[in-house]
């Protein structure tokens, strides 16, 4: 990578220097940069992921197709909603189920709850107080106690509807392939709607704060990789596009994506099969995705002055709060409409065969899953009751992907 | 009074906190076991009057080594607690409680300092035995204050 010497602080123009970060402060996980500059011009940028593999495609071999999802949740606790809906995918693609639309609907609801309570920890906790040039996390909340009060209190939104519909806020247990093992007691879900009111002004508030912030002048036109579902703003599940037209099922990633390992990192690096970078994540979903979100979520994205097409990689922080003005309006759309399903799962018929699913990460610097994709099996008719002889997940995840910058670690 | 273990229960000398939690739980105590998660933290504490946290620390003396902060008072900085994996921990938690002039008039935290933090491994001996020292310590603290 290199980068003109406009680009670099003045102290370091027209150098030779070798910038060694250790670690990376406020991103989860432990990473590590290096940068190296010959001339004021950066001639090498290494990002290097410390933390060991933890191998969840050797942990998934050979389990019951059943296993999946709360094998995966474990990658992460702030987004493990992520994770599961992912292997949940594969694993009903694998077995041709499509899931009745209350179930698909709650799955939205909970996909929303982990997007609030992960995008505003993002947002407030993390990446807000860079903009503030405060030194601690904490130092937020003495210079703007309600900035701060409001986003506590939205984080604990998001984790309460992970605790309604998923059983508990951190891994949630509820979720299994073919729908849920309970369905959400009415009451219960009817209960968020008050507070997902308050949510939608909530979000906004934080969004005009942050927007208040000054915000470097850089540019870079990314090729945009994101999720895109016909009929809504996709966030469980969709096709894989790219702002230049890609638009391809799931388990054809590997087709036209790689991803390899460098020396540096123990996280692998993703390309095109072209061999170019490419972006995921918010700003990438909202480039590809714009059109679907509310009406108001793109009203107040404008009056925010995002463009359409965001290619400063530090408005990341409004696309967020945009993001989540839309699933708490989404999350609250859900909740009124909400009736008991008739069934809370629908049956799930075990056979060998192939599947691809991916989810979208709320805040992850991954943001999009690589799909988990279930190896095609030697059918065993006379034990085909026995989920062994279902998908074998070869799974294409759980590497040291970086999780909002940081190796996922569960805990 | 709540009790709050922290840590995760799977990496070493991590497990101090969810362990001792778990140990005060038993003997009918209110004890929790959370991961360090900043916001999480927060609202477990939201409106209560006393708090007892156990956790594991980087440094402060040999592993084992307990040392009781009295946070209602004393100033907490990052870094002293093992593995705030989110960057926003029990530090930066329990001081913005403080900013926002919401922290628990009563809190205590007792920092055992840990020797080993690999996943997959057991808590090391000085450890364990300190986590014996300190539910004892706070089991009997509890004991007293509940005595009229």
């Amino acid at each position: 990578m290199t980068s003109t010497d406009q680009t670099l602080p003045e102290g370091i123009q027209a150098q030779n220097r070798t910038i060694v970060v250790d670690e990376l402060a406020r991103v989860e996980g432990e990473g590590a940069l290096d940068v190296k500059v010959e001339g004021g011009v950066i001639t090498n940028i290494k990002f290097r992921i410390v933390e060991p593999p933890r191998f969840f495609e050797a942990l998934l071999r050979g389990r019951m197709y059943s296993d999946a999802p709360d094998v995966t949740a474990r990658i992460c606790g702030i987004c493990p909603i992520a994770y599961m809906l992912g292997a949940i995918n594969a694993m009903e693609d694998a077995f041709d189920i499509v899931p009745p639309a209350p179930i698909k609907r709650l799955r939205r609801l909970i996909y929303c709850g982990e997007w609030i309570e992960s995008h505003v920890l993002h947002s407030a906790m993390l990446h807000a107080p860079d903009f503030l040039g405060l030194a601690d996390a904490f130092l937020i909340a003495k210079v703007n106690p309600d900035l701060v009060k409001t986003a506590l209190r939205l984080k604990k939104l998001g984790n309460t509807i992970l605790e309604v519909v998923g059983g508990r806020a951190v891994h949630p247990v509820n979720l299994k392939v073919g729908g849920f093992y309970r369905t959400p007691r009415k009451a219960d879900i009817k209960g968020l709607e008050s507070e997902l009111e308050w949510a939608i002004g909530a979000s906004v508030e934080l969004l005009d704060a942050f927007a208040g912030f000054d915000y470097p002048d850089f540019e870079q036109d990314y090729l945009c990789v994101s999720m895109r579902h016909p009929d809504e703003y996709a966030i469980q599940e969709g096709n894989l596009v790219s702002s230049r037209g890609l638009d391809i099922r799931v388990a054809d990633f590997p087709k036209h994506f790689y991803e390899e390992h460098v020396e540096h990192s123990n996280a692998l690096h993703g390309r095109t099969r072209e061999g170019e970078p490419y972006l995921v994540g918010p700003i990438a979903r909202y480039n590809n995705n714009f059109e679907q979100l509310s009406p108001y979520a793109q009203e107040m994205a404008a009056k925010v002055g995002l463009p359409r097409i965001v290619k400063n990689p530090y408005q990341s922080i409004l696309v967020r709060m945009v993001e989540t003005l839309y699933v708490c309006e989404e999350a609250l759309a859900i909740v009124r409409e909400y009736e008991e399903p008739t069934a809370p799962s629908v049956e799930v018929d075990i056979h060998a065969g192939a599947g691809a699913g991916a989810g979208g990460d709320g805040s992850a610097a991954r943001h999009l899953l690589a799909p988990l994709q279930p190896q095609r099996h030697r059918p065993h008719p006379q034990r085909h009751h026995r989920a062994a002889d279902g998908p074998e997940p070869a799974a294409d995840r759980g590497r040291p992907a970086r999780c909002r910058a940081g190796q996922p670690r569960p805990r | 009074m709540l009790i709050i273990g922290v840590g995760h229960p799977m990496r070493g000398d991590d497990a101090a906190g969810p362990i001792a939690a778990e140990r005060l739980a038993d003997r009918g105590l209110d004890a929790i076991v959370l991961d360090g998660e900043g916001a999480r933290l927060i609202h477990a504490w939201e409106g209560r009057d006393q708090i007892v946290v156990i956790d594991a620390a980087d440094g402060g003396g040999p592993p084992g080594t307990v040392h009781v902060i009295d946070a209602a008072k004393e100033a907490l900085s990052s870094g002293r607690f093992h593995y705030s994996s989110h960057a926003f921990g029990l530090a930066e938690a329990v001081e913005t409680s403080r900013a926002l002039g919401d922290l628990p008039p009563n809190f205590t935290i007792y920092a055992i300092t840990g020797a080993d933090f690999t996943l997959g491994k057991s808590l090391s001996p000085d450890v364990a035995a300190a986590v014996e020292r300190v539910v004892e310590r706070i089991a009997e603290s509890a004991e007293k204050a509940e005595m009229p």
